[in-house]
């Protein structure tokens, strides 16, 4: 689902969205001249790359930078054919074909065969070269994240010169997050070159980072040589060293715990999304409605169908996908309500049949349309990728929407059912259903109303699912278990035992993982669970009163 | 989803049998003899609602005791924690010098020789009227018994006898749930003769009956008193006075007045809570 | 007593029983014979895959039969007996496995080839005894007996019911699934067992040995019948279903429900224990797969189908489903699920009573 990028990449990317952004008035020298400077590349020697690298980068064209990248990154390729120029968009070793982009426009130019490509070398002097000269670029990106970047970029292989352009900088460097990768890079210089006590300083300046690239430097710091003595000959140095590595692997520790749990909430949000439309029928209704995966599913099919439907709105896909989505899947279960569920209340062990069977149709009649294979549903953009927190700490954007997500929907569902007259009968209706009959009631209509609102909760349900699994005929079963697990866990007819139930399922499922693995740490949830209804039926809230004994 | 269980509302079902021994110790035998049914300061509350409160109320051996009070007032709450079906959160339930109620479960209680007529009549309805008595029958009910039991002409006897009395003998094949709910009241009763309990809780017995049925049924508990000891909740105040020797009447979860029928109707605040003017 | 019962619509008749054993008489007679002594050529002649076929049927009408008694009869509907049933098919599976012997890919005498493959090098503990079949004919029974009971007993005793059992008796063979699907488990991980050569010594693949095999289930199907019927025929069945229709009330009677449930739920399970061992041998494979949930939910189906509450029309049931589903996934496998769907929601709706409860009264002796 998320682009797998490296962050090589990424970085490169980031610096060509800002040179795109940066210089698009300036691009006034003509193409031909850039062009005419970049075709010097094929023939030349190392050293007359970096006079051409120099050359390029005075033309202030708004393409040499992604082109000095991508030769620094070897995609830059000579097609043999006409002996053109082209950037490769990614030279995956699975290709055959590579994706050709047109150094000058930047825009794409189709794709060509591997074999009729030479790829302009480069060697580890033109790379360092390369890499100042490009850093130097994007240092001075009004963009503070650019300049961020290409501070982190230039810490992974530190050297004098980009030693040297960071002091540079820092004399002028405002943003603070900047200074901060500045300081980590000149303290991480230090620890090579400075004396003793400038080497204790740099060691303190280190123990508040978290990324492992300075743990390990650390540690290497008091490690032995192979002939027994220290890497590091000052015992001050190693003294403090140690300490700054206990602080940081404290700090990791402590920051992998809230990750772990964060993982626990976005799990618990994804199950209280899918029990909760379950928590409205089996737990308002008394309806066990085992077609409530497949309803899930037909939301995740409606996105498909969105996404195709629309293909130049993929950004907005889901978005649209959420009501389409309600509608497609509550229709349904109005429709499944009308013509099977009503006649079958009161007996839910019946109705847990019936729909079963509804289940089934649902399964066969979506591989009958779309086939019995998986679709592939587009994640937007805008929910791929991370938002790093810091170095130990970073959180996926599709998790972070889905929590969101189903809070709101928790939240909309509850301000259904206490604030409007739907809701005010629909809690009438399921307390007593003759007394709310005889008060005027529609019971017939609130019934359907009540099993397609829960069914609709389970299509929009869906839309979520249709960004974190697999879209196929299966993806209602793999869920049904674990939708009733919440419901019964949380106590039935209570949608604030069901938040609780769900979310803590979720954490307790990723807390035992890493002990359990996933597998058995399921299993052993199950079992749990199994042990927790024995000691109280009726869930965490369980229902009381008259209404409650005789359900 | 299921038939009713025991309101769990207030407390956990188990105890450990430490907590029960404690409890029982807290709960030392009444000291007044010679009863066989003693309840000191029941308390039962639902969700902060108090259904008893502080409700004492001790029986004879052989009384017929009506109970009467408004709706609510408690009647049903009382009869569910004699029979284990409600724990009392607190106070004590004897029956008799020796049996501490609210340490047994309600198979144990009935096993005990406590019998119970619900207010809404409960018989089995996929099971004949014969089968119904056959059920109720005094004897081993374990699992492995019954599955060897078999009637002997003594029961069958029984039996018929039982079926005679509640006038559903020509019924008698029939599933109980196609009975009348006069019927099924009339079948409830001839369950609980069946199993032959000291005490009988009866509640509501006549409602839904004729008035010659309501007679019959007056008659019917009359002859029982003095063998058994029998406890009757009825709002029909005409019943109440045929049969009542004493009469308690309940009031928010408390006893509010007791003593014959005449003393209990002429009390100003029974008149006021309950009888009207 | 027995005029009376006549007039019950969930009570037998002996004649419905005398059927029932007839049939299956006649089954356990005929399909051996059509099958060794008709020649091929005759039109007669009964395959060796149909030989299978009808065994695998009745090891379903059997595992039908262990659900009505615990659903029709007791009211409890598990979704977990094809867990039991699994059980049961393992622990056959454990014993044919051993007798493979040195005759397996890695010909090694003690450990089964899935074991050699991971590299193990001892037999794990809780395959002690399995070389021996009297040891495997009683893991067969105790397993599912003792997973029954401990369940029983925590969801009895807190008396779990209704929907919640069901919803927890799913979990819990979800549970076992997602454990034996787990190779260290050592029960050969999702492949499960297969490749068995022979049992007591007969070869597995000989039509005799696959019609003795019939006989024997025949067998058991009718014994397991005939103790289910006994049981619901006595006070104890009348108490079972008094809990059914009125839990709380038969507490009030002085009867300890909860033993009561253990007891007919625990025999229910050692019934689909053994219809599992003895559908192992004869289709000749068990993997995790048969603890999937949604085989417990069809079980369930097929007794609805029949008629719950009068065990042979469960195990009708199972065999009509089951030849339907045979019959479909062969000619037609597109409509086998809506089919499948159908007769759920169908059957539901419109046959609460199940075929069984299609028969005219007469005959079902009045
Ligand atoms: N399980 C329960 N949960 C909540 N409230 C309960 C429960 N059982 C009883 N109550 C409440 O306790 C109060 C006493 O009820 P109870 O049934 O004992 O009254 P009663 O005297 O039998 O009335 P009636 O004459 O109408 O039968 C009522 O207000 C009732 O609503
Ligand atoms: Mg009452």
């Amino acid at each position: 689902m998320t682009l797998t990028t490296s962050g090589g990449q990424r970085l490169l990317w980031l610096l060509l969205a800002a040179c795109l952004a940066a210089l698009p008035a300036s691009a006034q020298t003509p193409d031909d001249e850039f062009r005419a400077v970049l075709a010097e590349l094929r023939e030349a020697s190392f050293s007359d790359k970096e006079s051409i690298a120099d050359k390029l980068i005075a033309t202030s064209h708004m393409s040499a930078r992604p082109v000095l990248t991508a030769l620094l990154e070897d995609r830059l390729f000579v097609r043999s054919q006409d002996q053109q120029i082209f950037i490769v968009s990614s030279t995956e070793e699975s290709r055959t074909q590579y994706e050709l982009i047109d150094p000058v426009s930047l825009s794409r130019a189709g794709s060509a065969p591997v074999d009729e490509l030479t790829k302009i070398g480069t060697n580890n002097r033109l790379r360092r070269f390369l890499r100042i000269t490009i850093a130097r670029g994007a240092l001075a990106n009004p963009d503070p994240d650019v300049r961020r970047a290409a501070v982190r970029e230039l810490l992974r292989s530190l050297d004098a010169s980009a030693i040297e352009l960071l002091r540079q900088r820092k004399t002028e460097e405002t943003d603070a997050r900047v200074l901060y990768e500045i300081d980590t890079a000149l303290a991480l210089a230090t620890l090579d070159d400075g004396d003793a006590a400038a080497r204790v300083a740099a060691v303190q300046t280190l123990s508040e980072r978290l990324s492992p690239e300075v743990r390990n430097r650390l540690a290497a710091l008091i490690e032995r040589n192979d002939d027994g003595s220290f890497a590091e000959s000052d015992e001050g140095v190693r003294v403090a060293a140690a300490a700054a590595i206990e602080t940081i692997d404290t700090a990791r520790s402590l920051y992998s715990g809230v990750e772990t749990l964060f993982f626990g909430l976005s799990l618990g949000s994804v199950l209280v999304l899918v029990a909760i439309g379950l928590a409205i029928t089996f737990g308002v209704m008394g309806v066990i409605n085992m077609a409530h995966g497949e309803l899930m599913m037909l939301g995740a099919y409606t996105t498909y169908v969105v996404q195709t439907a629309l293909p130049g709105y993929i950004e907005w896909s889901v978005l649209i996908a959420v009501p389409a989505a309600f509608l497609v899947a509550g229709l349904a279960g109005v429709l499944i309500e009308r013509t099977i569920i009503r006649f079958l209340y009161g007996r839910p062990l019946e109705t847990l049949l019936a729909t079963f069977g509804v289940s089934l149709i649902l399964q066969q009649l979506v591989r009958t349309v779309f086939s019995a294979n998986n679709r592939s549903v587009i994640t937007p953009s805008w929910m791929s990728g991370t938002l790093p927190i810091n170095d130990a700490l970073s959180i996926t954007y599709n998790r972070l929407y889905i929590v969101i997500f189903s809070l709101i929907v928790f939240g909309l569902l509850l301000a259904v059912l206490k604030r409007t007259r739907l809701g005010l009968d629909i809690r009438a209706v399921s307390q007593n259903r003759a007394m709310a009959r005889a008060m005027g009631i529609r019971s017939e209509w609130v019934d359907a109303m009540t099993f397609g609102l829960g069914a609709g909760i389970a299509g929009v349900a869906g839309v979520a699912l249709s960004q974190l699994t697999n879209v196929g005929p299966n993806l209602g079963q793999s869920y049904i278990i674990d939708s009733f697990m919440v419901v019964v866990f949380g106590g039935v007819g209570n949608l604030w035992g069901t938040l609780i139930g769900g979310i803590s399922l979720g954490v307790i499922n990723k807390l035992l993982e890493p002990y359990a693995g996933a597998v058995l740490g399921k299993i052993l949830v199950l079992v749990v669970l199994i042990l927790f209804i024995q000691r109280r039926p009726r869930g965490l809230f369980p229902q009381t009163g008259r209404a409650a004994e005789a359900a | 989803m299921s038939s009713p269980g025991r309101s769990n509302g207030t407390r956990s079902v188990r105890r450990s049998w430490r907590e029960l021994r404690e409890a029982a110790k807290r709960r030392a035998p009444p000291p007044l003899l010679g009863k066989i049914l003693y309840l000191e300061k029941l308390t039962v509350s639902f969700d902060g609602f108090k259904a008893l409160n502080g409700l004492t109320l001790y029986v004879d051996p052989g009384e017929l005791r009506c109970i009467i009070g408004p709706n609510g007032a408690g009647k049903t709450t009382m009869m569910d924690v004699i029979t284990g079906k409600t724990r009392p959160d607190e106070g004590s339930a004897w029956f008799g010098q020796d049996v501490d109620l609210l340490s047994l479960t309600e198979p144990e209680i009935a096993q005990a020789g406590i019998g119970r007529k619900f207010q809404k009549p409960t018989v089995f309805e996929f099971l004949s009227v014969f089968e119904n008595l056959e059920l109720a029958l005094a004897g081993d009910k374990t699992f492995w018994r019954t599955l060897v039991a078999r009637l002997t002409p003594a029961h069958r006897e029984r039996i018929a006898e039982v079926l005679h009395i509640i006038g559903l003998v020509a019924e008698q094949g029939v599933v109980a749930g196609a009975l009348s709910h006069g019927q099924k009241q009339w079948l409830e009763i001839g369950m609980l003769l069946m199993q032959q309990p000291e005490l009988l809780l009866v509640d509501e017995p006549v409602a839904g009956m004729t008035p010659q049925e309501t007679e019959r049924t007056a008659e019917l508990l009359l002859s029982l008193a003095g063998k058994h000891t029998v406890i009757v909740v009825e709002h029909d105040m005409d019943f109440v006075r045929s049969i009542a020797g004493q009469v308690t009447v309940l009031h928010e979860g408390r006893v509010l007045a007791e003593g014959d029928m005449d003393r209990v109707q002429n009390d100003p605040q029974v008149i006021e809570v309950y009888l009207g003017a | 007593m027995s005029a009376i019962a006549g007039r019950l619509p969930l009570s037998f008749s002996d004649r419905e029983s005398l059927w029932f054993l007839s049939i299956l008489a006649v089954i356990a007679i005929a399909v051996p014979i059509l099958n060794l002594a008709v020649p091929p050529s005759s039109p007669l002649h009964v395959s060796t895959y149909v030989l299978t076929l009808v065994g695998k049927y009745l090891c379903y009408a059997m595992l039908a039969i262990a659900v009505d008694l615990i659903w029709g009869f007791c009211g409890i509907l598990s979704l977990g007996h094809a867990a039991f049933f699994a059980l049961g098919g393992y622990a056959m599976g454990m014993y044919l496995m051993r007798q493979i012997g040195t005759r397996g890919v890695y010909g090694h005498p003690v450990l089964p080839d899935f074991m050699v493959f991971l590299n193990w090098t001892d037999l794990p503990w809780f395959w002690y005894g399995f070389d021996r079949f009297w040891f495997a004919m009683l893991m067969v029974a105790v397993v599912p007996a003792v997973l029954a009971y401990v369940f029983g007993w925590l969801a009895f005793r807190s008396r779990v019911t209704g929907v919640y059992l069901s919803i927890m008796t799913q979990a819990l063979s979800y549970a076992l699934m997602l454990a034996f699907f787990r190779n260290d488990m050592g029960f050969g991980g999702n492949n499960g067992f297969t490749d068995f050569k022979d049992i007591l010594g007969f070869d597995l693949q000989q039509d005799t040995t696959r019609s003795v095999l019939l006989v024997v289930t025949v067998a058991a199907l009718a014994a397991s019948y005939c103790v289910c019927r006994a049981i619901v025929a006595s006070r104890a069945g009348r108490v079972i279903r008094a809990i059914r229709d009125a839990e709380s009330r038969t507490r009030f009677l002085g009867y300890r429900v909860e033993s009561y449930k253990l007891w007919v739920f625990v025999f229910s399970a050692v019934v689909a224990g053994v219809a599992g061992a003895l559908y192992v041998p004869q289709v000749g494979i068990i993997n995790p797969s048969e603890f999937e949930p949604i085989n417990s939910i069809e079980v369930v189906i097929w007794v609805a189908v029949g008629g719950r509450g009068t065990l042979f029309g469960a195990a009708a049931g199972a065999a009509l489903v089951n030849y339907a589903k045979t019959y479909f996934t062969a000619a037609l496998p597109e409509v086998w699920l809506y089919a499948l769907g159908a007769i759920f929601v169908g059957v539901t709706l419109f046959l609460p009573r199940g075929l069984a409860g299609l028969m005219p009264a007469a005959s079902r002796g009045k």
